[in-house]
């Protein structure tokens, strides 16, 4: 397809989400709709993970530090200030925040690969710890009870914004988390598209060479991850308005895992794949958890090892592949160089 | 005056669990550079063969020992042959495959065993010092890690085997021209490894609870002791597991075990910053 006409075509993908969006409080049930819901703001930290991990190269293990660090500033903030808009704000800024210190950290000590996933994955455990050991009445921000393990119940919910007394009904409540859902997939498509995201792809290509032409791969490594914990945190916040509860679980490694299967299974590389992946999954999740045959770690588990041993590219590029066998050679050649191609899932890490 | 020889002997405690906790990850780790993060459910998988064989009417130490060692290492050699000898040289996918593993074997011991804790008696006495009580069982765990290590050294350092498998942990390629078989070596390496860990569940069963999750506690812990103390098995290991167990035990006993856990994370992160290629790297070069 020359540019022109994919560019329609993409505006016109965007129309039929928003309207899809729109119309779905109409079409389903309020429980699937609430389903539904969750699985938009759980869309929205798959976004998270695989934009720094398909596209800047950066695979962490510990994205729900970002993620839990989102909910609880929501949480303590909401209570606090009873209006959600600052606390959604303060639910961007601190995992950002965060990610600053810990990306300044991890990037610029040079540590590599490996040693990124260990310190991910401990920092993680040292919030998961720190929090569930806050229970009593000395632990306390502001009104906020931290509540340890037990965590912090009727945290309240989204209202307009500045308007505390019109809180948001389930319907506005979906509309919020897929508009979200959308125009972060936008942002970040957008971001990749512009020369910005062409650097950050070139740094997880090459660092030596994107440093020879000129580009810090240390502080290039150090944004994308602070965009990554941004959005991780407003996935918090969203997940946190979704269940008006927040407790330590939401940083726990079992989740961790689950973002790197979504990740894996829907394609790295992509952006579509992910969300897919997470939908997906989450399901399947949700449907084990309402039977008992089947324990559900033996599934996720069962499906990471099969898809990293037989489809290492996960669902969406290997759907994508399959579809352009099937258009004929000729055809192709007079096509441009696809934007995905060009930014082609190359297996992260690979050696 | 007491207070002190129980804190000594909690440092030990400390350091000698955490040694044996690590030193089959840094067998696997440091001579194949296979991140397991399945780690934590082979110890897992130690202590149930441990706990499952002692309440069917097995001894105790027979059942530590030998059962545990024994049921791992067999587990870690299928495990090689099925998944991990594709994944050589992949850093990133044998993460994945081996978090993918712990979650599957995670879910057939829940499916097997449920979700309930197991536990066995602790065997051997207590003792006490002043107004405090200590059990042998702690003398017994340091004098296990000093037998590991020494039966670890003795076969690296003085075994054919451990010759091979240090040739192809410096250079797999070289040691294959020269008539060895690398792919026998891995999987060797692995179940031994694996073996160890198993050895480790065993010895921790009787003074830990023992539920299908409890790896979870122990594979960040391992990963960190493992990287901080670098690349060299056995002086790395010992390094920072004498590091890590003390900063552990004493800033529990002034605060909280769970702050206590959160310094020892604390530390091991500056450490790795401070020493990229961890302890070893830096002061014990060429060592075993």
């Amino acid at each position: 397809m020359p540019k022109r006409y994919r560019l329609i075509a993409q505006a016109i993908a965007v129309l039929i989400a928003i309207v899809a969006i729109a119309m779905m409080p109409g079409v389903i049930e309020l429980f699937a709709l609430m389903q539904l819901t969750l699985f938009a703001a759980m869309a929205v930290l798959a976004l998270s993970l695989a934009f720094i991990w398909g596209f800047g190269g950066i695979l962490s293990f510990g994205q729900t530090a970002f993620f839990g660090l989102g909910g609880y500033a929501y949480a303590i903030a909401a209570i606090n200030f009873q209006d959600s808009t600052p606390a959604i704000l303060l639910a961007i800024v601190i995992p950002a925040l965060f990610a600053a210190i810990l990306g300044y950290f991890i990037f610029f000590g040079r540590i590599s690969d490996v040693y990124l996933g260990v310190i991910t994955l401990t920092v993680t455990l040292i919030l998961f710890n720190s929090v569930n050991s806050t229970s009593g009445d000395a632990y306390k921000i502001g009104t906020a009870l931290l509540g340890g393990f037990n965590g912090m119940p009727a945290v309240p919910t989204f209202n307009m914004p500045f308007d505390p007394s019109t809180v948001l009904s389930p319907e506005q409540s979906w509309w919020t988390t897929a508009g979200v859902l959308l125009a972060v997939f936008l942002m970040l498509r957008l971001l990749l598209a512009l020369p910005a995201g062409r650097i950050i792809v070139a740094v997880r290509e090459n660092e030596v060479r994107a440093s020879l032409l000129g580009y810090d791969p240390r502080l290039v490594k150090c944004l994308t991850f602070i965009l990554g914990g941004a959005v991780a945190g407003l996935a918090g916040a969203l997940y946190v308005n979704w269940g008006a509860f927040v407790s330590p679980t939401i940083f726990s490694l079992s989740l961790s895992a689950e973002i790197i299967i979504w990740i894996t299974v829907g394609g790295l590389g992509t952006l579509l794949g992910p969300i897919i992946g997470c939908v997906v999954i989450e399901y399947i999740v949700a449907y084990i958890g309402s039977q008992q045959l089947l324990n559900s770690n033996l599934v996720l588990g069962g499906v990471l090892v099969i898809f990293v041993l037989l489809l290492p590219k996960g669902l969406v590029p290997t759907a994508r592949d399959l579809l352009l066998r099937l258009i004929p050679e000729s055809k192709r050649k007079t096509n441009g160089p696809s934007v995905q191609s060009a930014v082609a899932p190359h297996p992260a890490g690979a050696e | 005056m007491a207070i002190y020889v129980i804190l000594a002997l909690d440092v030990l405690n400390g350091i000698s669990s955490l040694f044996l906790l690590c030193l089959g990850l840094a067998i696997i780790f440091g001579m194949m550079k296979i991140i397991n993060l399945a780690h934590g459910e082979f110890i897992m998988l130690g202590a149930y063969a441990t706990v499952i064989s002692a309440n069917a009417g097995v001894n105790i130490w027979i059942a530590m020992l030998v059962v545990a060692p024994l049921f791992v290492g067999v587990v870690g050699l299928v495990i090689e042959r099925c998944l991990i000898r594709f994944l050589y040289g992949r850093l990133v996918d044998s993460m994945l495959a081996t978090w993918g593993l712990s979650l599957l074997i995670i879910g057939i011991i829940t499916t097997i065993y449920g979700n309930t804790q197991q536990g066995v008696p602790t065997p051997l006495g207590g003792f006490s010092i002043g107004s405090y009580q200590s059990s042998y069982y702690t003398l017994f765990l340091a004098l296990m890690a000093a037998v590991m290590m020494a039966i670890v050294y003795g076969v690296m350092r003085y075994t054919r085997f451990g010759l091979v498998a240090r040739a192809t942990m410096q250079n797999p390629a070289m040691a294959a021209t020269l008539g060895v078989n690398p792919a026998r070596v891995y999987m060797s390496t692995f179940a031994l490894g694996a073996a160890v860990t198993g050895l480790a569940g065993g010895l921790l069963a009787p003074v830990s609870g023992i539920t299908p999750g409890m790896g979870g506690a122990y594979v960040a812990k391992a990963f960190m002791t493992v990287v901080g103390g670098g690349a060299a098995i056995l002086s790395g290991t010992l390094s920072a597991a004498s590091l890590f167990g003390s900063v552990n035990q004493i800033g529990a006993y002034f605060t909280t075990p769970v702050y206590g856990e959160v310094i020892v994370f604390t530390t091991a992160i500056v450490l790795i910053r401070l020493l990229p290629q961890g302890i070893s790297g830096r002061f014990f070069k060429g060592n075993l």
